[in-house]
């Protein structure tokens, strides 16, 4: 295949994207244990699965990989599409379309930004790149997010993220049914009404556990 | 009704354009857009000033000759209609509209509000055609093709090439030209042998000729005077898909080898 040709880049892309968002409701499920009121012991199992695990093992670097891939395609294709026009119009453009589809970029980049802080409060300090808060063993995921929740301007900043990537989301499925040329006039609008569900309840979900921890400690 | 008109002059395709405020005043509601224009240029050849230049034919809607970023939007603000099917009424008295070319690498402007469209003849000349003779109209039947089909290729078939959905795309896209044409030629059995060669073709051209690709806004759909719909995208992409993945490897040619 061509693969340096623009719709074999975008389907590379939305294969990545897909991947990406098989594995977000299993972290997602993961997640809602901090709400068990069970002093973090369900977590920490379902944790403690996730690191042993010799399957679990096997596809964290293929999703590492789903990340890069999505990540450096976009960064591509967007390029790409940005140099199409090198001059633009005087008058934005007012056609009729969804807006968020426009900001996909834009969008992205917020969630880009939120993983790196993520990937620097969780995974880096797993690995040991970098130095737990005093007192906290470096895999004890349970302890690190309350104290992460305590902070109002973590949380906040944590629920906007989820809120742009619901942005990114509810354009995202049925975008990439559609780079994969899957278009049929009896499923796609109920695959565009899925992915706007998927992408609520992902936004609901992960933004419910800072807001309980805040409201309801 | 009057108007103050906001309109890209550019001498020639090297020259720094800029937008430039016309008054045009007494204009009939009925008159089309193109007539609105021919009045002002009228006014302006009479003052000895270089009249606007716009791309233009049959002035019925069919060729795809026509242009014009009209307010944000490609062929003005009526749906499913080209600008030379747009009239005055469309606008209220007063209104200041802003009219600019179409705006894609692939699309240079030539002067004012013309640009170069032969991009799209370079992507039909890639593969947009059927390689051999098919001769005339066939008997009906003769060459059995459902009617649902039929209908899809002619929906296809119904793109004039005036190049709004690369004007409206907020990325310069060829897609839904490219989809159109795809579409209405590999749905018939006449255009289907060489449907492979064909979206490979094209889509290497496209791509070539510095288009962006398609990021599934849908503004395309939206501003196409003749309804293409996206589902011609989709069609193209799974057809360049199909064809990138399972092309066989190729056979060394056993005849003409005297």
């Amino acid at each position: 295949m061509p693969l340096n040709s623009s719709i074999a880049r975008k389907s590379l892309m939305a294969l990545a994207g897909l991947f990406l968002a098989v594995f977000l409701p299993v972290h997602l499920g993961v997640n809602l244990l901090l709400l068990a009121q069970d002093g973090g012991r369900s977590f920490s199992v379902a944790a403690e699965f996730m690191a042993t695990n010799p399957l679990i093992r096997i596809a964290e670097p293929v999703l590492f990989l789903g990340f890069l891939l999505h990540i450096l395609y976009g960064l591509m294709v967007s390029g790409a599409n940005r140099a199409a026009r090198p001059v633009g119009y005087q008058r934005p453009n007012s056609s009729d379309t969804s807006l968020l589809s426009k900001y996909m970029f834009h969008t992205g980049l917020v969630v880009l930004v939120f993983l790196a802080l993520h990937l620097a409060d969780f995974w880096m300090l797993k690995v040991g790149l970098v130095a737990p808060p005093e007192g906290i063993d470096r895999h004890d995921f349970y302890s690190r997010a309350l104290i992460l929740f305590q902070s109002p301007w973590y949380s906040s900043f944590y629920i906007a993220s989820f809120l742009f990537l619901g942005f990114h989301l509810n354009h995202a499925i049925q975008s990439a049914f559609q780079t994969l040329g899957v278009n049929h006039s009896r499923y796609t609008p109920l695959l565009k009404i899925a992915g706007s569900v998927y992408a609520v309840i992902m936004t609901a979900g992960f933004s419910l556990i800072p807001l309980r921890l805040a409201f309801f400690p | 009704m009057n108007y103050t008109l906001r309109i890209w002059r550019q001498e020639n395709a090297e020259a720094k354009g800029s937008m430039v405020t016309y008054k045009v005043s007494g204009i009939s509601p009925d008159s089309s857009f193109f007539e609105m224009l021919d009045i002002l240029n009228q006014q302006l050849i009479e003052g000895g000033q270089e009249p606007v230049s716009f791309d233009h034919d049959c002035r019925e809607g069919i060729c795809g000759t026509c242009s014009l970023y009209i307010n944000g939007r490609p062929h003005g603000p009526v749906k499913g209609v080209t600008t030379c099917q747009l009239h005055m009424r469309s606008f209220k008295d007063g209104d200041t509209i802003t009219i600019e070319p179409w705006r894609a690498k692939a699309f240079p402007v030539i002067r004012d509000l013309i640009v170069d469209r032969s991009a799209l003849d370079r992507i039909i000349q890639a593969g947009g055609y059927v390689s051999i003779n098919t001769g005339g109209v066939p008997d009906a039947n003769s060459i059995p093709v459902p009617k649902e089909q039929s209908d899809d290729a002619f929906d296809a078939a119904a793109c004039i090439g005036c190049g709004a959905c690369v004007a409206a795309c907020a990325n310069a896209a060829a897609m839904l030209f490219i989809g159109a044409k795809v579409s209405h030629l590999a749905l018939l059995p006449q255009g289907e042998i060489e449907a492979e060669h064909r979206v490979m073709k094209m889509v290497e051209c496209m791509d070539g000729l510095g288009f962006g690709g398609c990021s599934n806004t849908y503004a395309c759909e939206a501003e196409c005077p003749k309804g293409i719909s996206v589902t011609n995208i989709a069609i193209l992409n799974r057809g360049f898909l199909t064809a990138s993945l399972m092309k066989q490897k190729e056979k060394p040619s056993k005849g003409d080898s005297l």
